[in-house]
């Protein structure tokens, strides 16, 4: 039976705001609600939705953090994961660093497919999935809204500026999700009791001896420039007229 | 001293309009030398676009039938040993082929990724969005490494037409895996202008309630000469396909005019506008957030509103 890893990132709830610390030394997130990077949830969703068809066995949902992230992979437990996988280590951890501790994990784990969403809703760096699968020497299929299964290969369909893009790639392979894949399902009370029993392995980053790669240096943060407050016309002559003032429609 | 690879992005016929908004973005970093990489089957044509761009040193063509589709396993080994020729940074636009692809080459360089590039602060100071675009984050990436990067497109001009590159056939000893096939790309034939080069663009959301429905902005468009665009919640209802999202995980787009249409201005959608002209909203509600950074709004149904204007437009 394919074993599948999924990759569950800790990220401030889309709903939130985010503004940057008043010193511009980072984002104020303290307190912040905190869930599922809302790409990974759709990662996961696929993959139970493969154990249902019959298509996979085992589920493994790993996280890269602190402590804390143990509350996202409870979360990936009660939606239907069988176990899950802390690697612990502080501080930021760049896509390309990321990369190499999934890399290490793959080694032990030797999944048949690595399903992660395509950014993460915070950085928006759009990376590390690619990283991964590079560093792998494996294919990818980024940005996924259909996924099949055959033998050992995948079909994907994927979302491109110009369309959709149809790929085959053999298995093992990375895979990235888009927002089109599935609807995430709803996780239930029992599912969340049930989850409590499921093994939840921590690891620290240190212990994988991993040379740390280069990386980029954040060196400010800064509110995005805001637009000037407009107008609201009453009606569509003044709307008209407005665009044209402005040079449009002439 | 910078030296920039820019990897061409194209369809075998046409070169995408980001290159040379990519360009722009090489020549902000101080190159004093600009190559552009293309990579296709039988692309002369697309090269030779390419030496047009203002400013393009260099065109190096990798003709070869491996590369008759963009497959970013394929692709990536090819443009890591190009760039291992005495490049500085590497560049490529950040669109559905830049994202899918950089990052391998970073990989493979084994160098961290500078995504959407909005301004250069410095050979190796960049800015970038954070959090759907509510922060700019500025980054420097590691001296002593090559920097790898994808411009965010709405944030450079496109470089202009004047320029006379040489084009020069390249070769790299590169392996190239088997394991990818690509099949097919479909995708939906428009006459209208291209999303993310139009002038003019007017946007639908959930409100317009059905495919047919949106025939209402088609028609407006079609008067207008402007390009189609969505939000998620209209691509995801099926009433328009993928390929016109406009936002954090859509397209970022920057037309002179754009107009919001029954969407409510979630901040992913608002991200993928912040820098177009002049922005009109039309929504009957009006706490809708996208009366927020709308220029113009205008309170009320689109289903009154969309036609009336477009009477005053053809009565114009
Ligand atoms: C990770 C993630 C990524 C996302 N990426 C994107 C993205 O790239 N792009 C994007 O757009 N969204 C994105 N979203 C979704 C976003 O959060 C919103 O759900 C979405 O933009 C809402 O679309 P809408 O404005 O069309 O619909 P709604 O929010 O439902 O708004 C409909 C609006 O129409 C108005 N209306 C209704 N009837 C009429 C009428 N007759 N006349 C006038 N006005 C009317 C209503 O007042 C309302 O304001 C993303 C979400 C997540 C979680």
């Amino acid at each position: 039976m394919r074993k599948i890893l999924v990759t569950l990132k800790r990220v401030v709830d889309y709903n939130v705001r985010v503004r940057v610390k008043p010193d511009g030394s980072g984002m104020a997130v303290e307190g912040l609600k905190m869930s599922v990077n809302p790409f990974d949830e759709i990662a996961l969703e696929e993959a139970l939705r493969m154990r249902e068809r019959g298509e996979a066995g085992e589920i493994l949902a790993v996280t890269i953090g602190g402590d804390e992230c143990q509350q996202q992979l409870r979360t990936g437990l009660a939606m239907g994961a069988d176990r899950a996988l802390l690697v612990k280590c502080e501080g930021e951890v760049e896509p390309l660093a990321a990369a190499g501790i999934l890399l290490e994990v793959i080694r032990r784990e030797e999944p048949d497919i690595v399903i992660m969403g395509k950014q993460a809703i915070d950085d928006d760096c759009n990376q590390t999935g690619q990283m991964l699968a590079t560093l792998w020497g494996r294919p990818q299929a980024t940005f996924a809204s259909e996924l099949n299964l055959n033998g050992d290969t995948a079909r994907v369909t994927r979302e491109v500026d110009a369309g959709l893009e149809v790929l085959e790639v053999q298995l093992p392979a990375l895979i990235t999700t888009d927002l089109r894949l599935n609807e995430p399902r709803y996780i239930k009370l029992p599912d969340i009791m049930k989850a409590r029993r499921k093994p939840l392995e921590t690891l620290a980053a240190d212990d994988l001896e991993l040379a740390a790669p280069p990386a980029l240096k954040a060196l400010a943060y800064e509110p995005p420039a805001q637009r000037e407050k407009g107008v609201v016309v009453e009606d569509v002559p003044a709307l008209m007229g407005m665009l044209r003032e402005r040079g449009f429609l002439n | 001293m910078s030296s920039v690879l820019i990897v061409a992005e194209h369809d075998g016929q046409t070169l995408h309009a980001g290159v040379a908004r990519a360009a722009s973005c090489g020549l902000a970093i101080g190159a004093d030398r600009l190559d552009v990489a293309v990579l296709g089957l039988d692309c002369e044509g697309v090269a030779q676009q390419a030496a047009r761009i203002e400013g393009v040193s260099r065109v190096l063509s990798l003709d070869r039938s491996e590369n008759a589709n963009p497959v970013a396993a394929i692709q990536a080994p090819q443009v890591a040993a190009l760039a291992s020729q005495g490049y500085s940074h590497v560049l490529g636009p950040s669109t559905t082929f830049g994202k899918d692809l950089m990052p391998r080459v970073a990989a493979l360089l084994g160098v961290p990724q500078v995504s959407d590039i909005m301004s250069v602060e410095g050979e190796r100071r960049f800015k970038r969005p954070i959090y759907a675009g509510n922060a700019v984050l500025t980054v420097e990436a590691p001296a002593g490494h090559i920097v790898v990067g994808t411009a965010r497109l709405a944030s450079w001009p496109a470089a202009g037409e004047g320029g006379d590159a040489a084009v020069e056939g390249a070769q790299t000893d590169a392996e190239l895996p088997d394991h990818t096939s690509w099949l097919e790309l479909k995708s939906a034939e428009s006459e209208r202008p291209d999303l993310q080069s139009a002038s003019v663009v007017v946007s639908g959301g959930r409100a317009l309630g059905s495919s047919e429905n949106f025939s209402l902005l088609y028609d407006l468009a079609d008067r207008l000469g402007a390009a189609v665009g969505a939000s998620r919640a209209a691509v995801d209802a099926g009433y328009v396909s993928n390929d016109m999202q406009v936002g954090q995980t859509g397209k970022i787009i920057a037309p002179d005019l754009y107009f919001a249409i029954g969407i409510s201005g979630a901040i992913q959608h608002l991200t993928g506008i912040k820098d177009a002209g002049v922005i009109v909203a039309i929504n009957k509600d009006p706490e809708a957030p996208i009366f927020e950074i709308a220029d113009i709004g205008l309170v009320g149904d689109l289903f009154a509103i969309v036609p009336e204007i477009q009477a005053a437009v053809e009565g114009s």
